[in-house]
């Protein structure tokens, strides 16, 4: 009998061996997916017990970790929640993180590689894991002073301001309204969570989005500034060139009034006038002519080497750990009545505030285009630089001498046209207004308005959008409100 | 190999390894138990001394024990389990401190231990020679069947988390399963000695392999219809998988024939195999089997099985998943883990338990510990000299690897999980009560095939007296 039993007992090493494979497989090789698995609840619980290292803006924490005293060992806490909220996003229960909260977990949990010999070190001297911090590139008193003009509006304001510093692509403001508090989802009561977090995204008003970065809509008057500049890069224009005026333009393929596009009122004379004076009067019937007459293709070619139908900016992320940037559209495959729409930002153009504010940026930084981020620097717990954000060339869209030409028309804009109420004494202001009809009936236009400051050496580039607030119809047009949005912004960084 | 041939081989006593040996046990058991308490609560367990002097007391009685009646039993088998033991209470009592102060669990489990030592010295004692068992091969064969049928009467049996294999009588509950696995394996041994010559008979020859004779199939098909029953009966398909894969093998160890491998192993399959079948597609006979087909898809997909929205049926296999990987390869600690968070984290799943807290490297440790206990009783079943005691030990053997392969396969998903406990480790009194019984046999079969011969010198009968003709 000893041979079956010989076989059995091979038999039974082959059990454990299967068993030893199978641990191993389990608890080493595919250990890292379980772990990090956002329903494994043990994660969870234990980054709550973590020290999660501080979002900064400047010195001052937006986004801190203080001791609790119930189950868990932290609460995560922030000390302006409707100011910050669209940059630092959310830490909350069941793996919900999104914003920088998100895109920096690794570095703010502690679990970073770059933190790795801090982790050793914490492991054999038994302290716990603490997180690294994250500075961003926030301008405490442009995102204070754009929150504050902008919930200024009359009644429940839908809009969003951002602001750029031009040669570095660094995000200074970046505020959405309405906003919310996250210290409602930051809660360790998972049903308090629940219910808060239900609330906040059954709002119609939608206050979790970040209208600055995940709003795509119809640019308006304010896309003629990239018109113009591929109307300028073309070489058959400058900014003291004539441009076809007129009080309509007959949209090509089109017959009839619905094919007719006009000034409402505005004074674009009746044939060829001065560029600054389309400019600064709005002329739409000037920029539709001058998009045909560059046609489709250079006008597609200008709008992506402003940023248009590309992602750019992954430092705003949702749970899933995709960015949340929408990607602004310039259409491709247009015909000529298209074309001259979308000349002056209408048809099926889309543009985020953000992209807007690069349109501005990209001008104001002799036509180089810088790749947007909010994240500066990444900080070990004892402030120790750990990395740097280098800025980047996203494009150049523009030479630096047309980049000058467009900027005079803007200067002329603020200067003499409908962007006045962007005007800085003693500063020149680049600056261009812009409405866009929603195309959604009972839906009010949308109020553009972008500018940099000062014109020459720019600091600051801003775009605001209002795409909602109780401001009667015909008071929408003409930056009389987003007008001193942008101002306020612009001083707010030129008194540093 | 010389120690196969019980002639010109004396086996030492190797007495003092075992003592070495159980050292390191008890320095795991007692050790293990305070860390607990030190990773837990910070402090020292109240009844540190208490409960370490009676782990050693027991241990101490079970090894002189062996010196005195047993002497030349294998060394290694008493150790592994007195280690196991001493884990397994380790990690039950870290899940006590975690389920809040009421929970003695850890305390009932030495009680029990202590209830085993006692069975385990009674068994060594009394029984001085494994073969008197023999004897007793169809009372054993009637009690086992017995045992296993009472949970599925009324009154005394109850259904717990779904399986039917408790029985209750007064404020005492019982898994008489495992009092019955040790039955069945005396009764197996009997009987298969006295008739392995007949079912070894060849029958039809299919690919090398020669089948058994069709009339033979009678006590496999007993054997089968017992599994099946206890399957459907008591819905416990890992009992249902033990007691026949026993029978298989000692079986197969007794002719020799790979055949009844394979005859019983297809059987085995197909039985399965039409239980899902008829639980998928015949809706009046399948509710009786839908626990099995709920354990088979649970066992493919388990996440669909897991959180809100699902019958959350697979909550204790994916708490399992997440625990182990969670732990890693080193563990978390005693106390930094969370293996509340797996049901029956202290007997079914306590393999998870521990991968969690004490990682990868516990988990390879344990399974080496049980790998080395199965192959130390096959090695008494090679050298025992008769076949009864190498049926015996092979079938004791290899019913606590199975089990272990059953249970921890199944928590590492490589087969279905079915309730089982983890011998040794598992808070449960009747599996370890059985499981201290087992090694007292496993001893016993050793100890004699380990002595040294009687001195069997040629006596002064001339040699051909043995071949006389008795002439009438």
């Amino acid at each position: 009998m000893n041979k079956p039993i010989r076989i059995v007992a091979i038999l039974c090493l082959a059990m454990v061996a299967a068993l030893l494979v199978g641990a191993t497989w389990r608890q080493f090789f595919k250990a890292d997916d379980f772990a990090d698995d956002a329903t494994n609840r043990r994660v969870v619980d234990e980054e709550f017990s973590r020290d999660r290292g501080a979002i900064l803006v400047g010195r001052t924490p937006v986004a801190d970790t203080k001791p609790s005293d119930d189950r868990y060992e932290y609460q995560r806490t922030y000390p302006e929640p409707f100011l910050y909220a669209p940059v630092t996003g959310y830490y909350a229960y069941g793996g919900s993180i999104t914003g920088v909260e998100r895109s920096q977990n690794s570095i703010l949990s502690g679990e970073d590689d770059r933190l790795f010999v801090k982790r050793l070190v914490d492991m054999v001297t038994n302290d716990a894991t603490q997180g690294g911090d994250v500075a961003l590139t926030i301008d405490a008193d442009a995102q204070r002073a754009a929150y504050d003009a902008l919930t200024d509006l009359p009644g429940d304001v839908q809009g969003a301001v951002v602001a750029i510093e031009p040669k570095t692509g660094k995000i200074l403001a970046n505020v959405t309204s309405p906003s919310f508090n996250t210290n409602d989802l930051a809660v360790h009561d998972q049903n308090q969570w629940s219910k808060n977090a239900k609330r906040l995204e059954n709002d119609e008003d939608q206050p979790l989005l970040n209208r600055g970065v995940q709003t795509a809509l119809a640019p308006g008057s304010t896309f003629k500034i990239v018109t113009a500049a591929a109307a300028i890069s073309s070489g058959k224009y400058d900014a003291d060139s004539m441009v076809p005026g007129g009080a309509t333009y007959q949209l090509p393929l089109t017959s009839g009034e619905s094919g007719q596009i006009g000034n409402e009122g505005r004074d674009c004379g009746s044939g060829p006038i001065p560029f600054k004076q389309a400019m600064e009067n709005s002329c739409n019937t000037s920029f539709a002519a001058l998009a045909n007459e560059v046609g489709a293709d250079a006008m597609l070619e200008q709008a992506e080497k402003f940023g248009f139908n590309q992602e750019y900016f992954d430092d705003l992320q949702r749970t899933d750990g995709e960015s949340i940037q929408a990607i602004s559209v310039f259409p491709e495959d247009m015909d000529e009545a298209q074309t001259g729409q979308a000349g002056i930002g209408q048809f099926d153009v889309r543009a985020t505030p953000l992209q807007m504010a690069m349109v501005s940026a990209g001008v104001a930084n002799q036509g180089v285009v810088m790749k947007p981020y909010l994240v500066d620097e990444l900080q070990s717990a004892d402030s120790e630089v750990l990395e740097r954000t280098d800025p980047e060339q996203l494009h150049r869209a523009l030479s630096a001498e047309d980049a000058q030409e467009v900027t005079d028309l803007m200067v002329a804009t603020v200067a003499e046209g409908t962007a006045y109420p962007a005007a800085i004494d003693g500063i020149d202001v680049a600056g261009k207004t812009g409405t866009a009809q929603s195309g959604i009936e009972d839906v009010p236009p949308y109020a553009w308005f972008t500018s940099f400051a000062p014109a020459e050496n720019a600091q600051v580039a801003v775009a605001v959008m209002i795409q909602s607030a109780d401001i009667p119809r015909e008071e929408i047009a003409g930056g009389v409100y987003g007008g001193p949005i942008a101002k306020a912004v612009m001083e707010a960084v030129i008194d540093e | 190999m010389p120690s196969m041939t019980p002639f010109g081989f004396t086996h030492r006593s190797r007495r003092g390894a075992e003592a070495f040996l159980l050292v390191l046990a008890l320095a795991v058991g007692i050790g293990a138990y305070l860390y607990v308490d030190l990773g837990v609560r910070g402090e020292f367990p109240p009844n540190a001394w208490l409960y370490s002097g009676w782990l050693v007391l027991l241990v101490l009685a079970a090894h002189v024990t062996i010196r005195l009646v047993a002497p030349y039993a294998d060394p290694v088998l008493l150790p592994v389990a007195a280690a196991l033991n001493g884990l397994g209470m380790a990690e039950i009592h870290r899940l006590d401190l975690a389920a809040g102060e009421d929970s003695a669990v850890a305390e009932r489990q030495l009680l029990w231990m202590t209830v085993g030592i006692v069975l385990f010295i009674a068994t060594l004692v009394f029984l001085r020679d494994h073969r008197v068992l023999q004897r007793y091969t169809y009372t054993c064969g009637l009690g086992a069947v017995v045992l296993l049928l009472l949970p599925m009467l009324p009154v005394i049996g109850q259904e717990i988390n779904g399986a039917r294999i408790w029985i209750h009588i007064g404020p005492l509950s019982f898994q008489p399963g495992e009092i019955a696995k040790i039955l069945l394996v005396i009764a197996f041994a009997g009987y298969l000695v006295l008739h392995r010559d007949a079912l070894a008979l060849a029958g039809r020859r299919v690919l090398f392999v020669d089948l058994p004779r069709g009339r033979d199939l009678g006590p496999l098909l007993l054997m089968f219809g017992l599994a099946m029953l206890i399957l459907v009966g008591q819905k416990d398909l890992g009992s249902s998988l033990l007691f026949f894969g026993i029978f298989v093998i000692m079986l197969y160890v007794a002719t020799e024939r790979p055949g009844w491998l394979i005859v019983s192993g297809s059987l085995f399959v197909a039985g399965l195999a039409t239980i899902y079948a008829l639980a998928t597609y015949v809706p009046a006979i399948g509710k009786y089997m839908a626990h099995v087909k709920t354990r088979i898809d649970i066992w493919l997909h388990p996440f669909s099985y897991y959180g809100e929205g699902t019958t959350d049926a697979g909550r204790q296999l994916v708490e399992a998943m997440y625990g182990m990987a969670w732990g890693g390869l080193i563990g978390r600690g005693f106390g930094e883990g969370q293996p509340w968070r797996i049901s029956y984290a202290n007997s079914d799943m306590i393999i998870a338990a521990i991968g969690e807290e004490l990682g990868l490297t516990a988990v390879i440790a344990i399974l080496v510990c049980y790998g080395l206990f199965v192959e130390r009783g096959l090695k008494a079943a090679l050298i025992s000299r008769d076949d009864f005691g190498k049926l015996l030990a092979t079938g004791l053997a290899f019913v606590v690897g199975l089990q272990v392969f059953v249970i921890v396969g199944g928590i590492l998903r490589l087969i279905p999980l079915t309730g089982l406990t983890t011998p040794f480790m598992s808070a449960g009194g009747s599996s370890l009560v059985a499981n201290w019984v087992i090694v007292a046999l496993l001893l016993r079969v050793s100890d004699q095939a380990r002595r040294p011969l009687p001195d069997l010198q040629p006596t002064e009968t001339p040699d051909d007296a043995a071949t006389q003709v008795v002439k009438l």
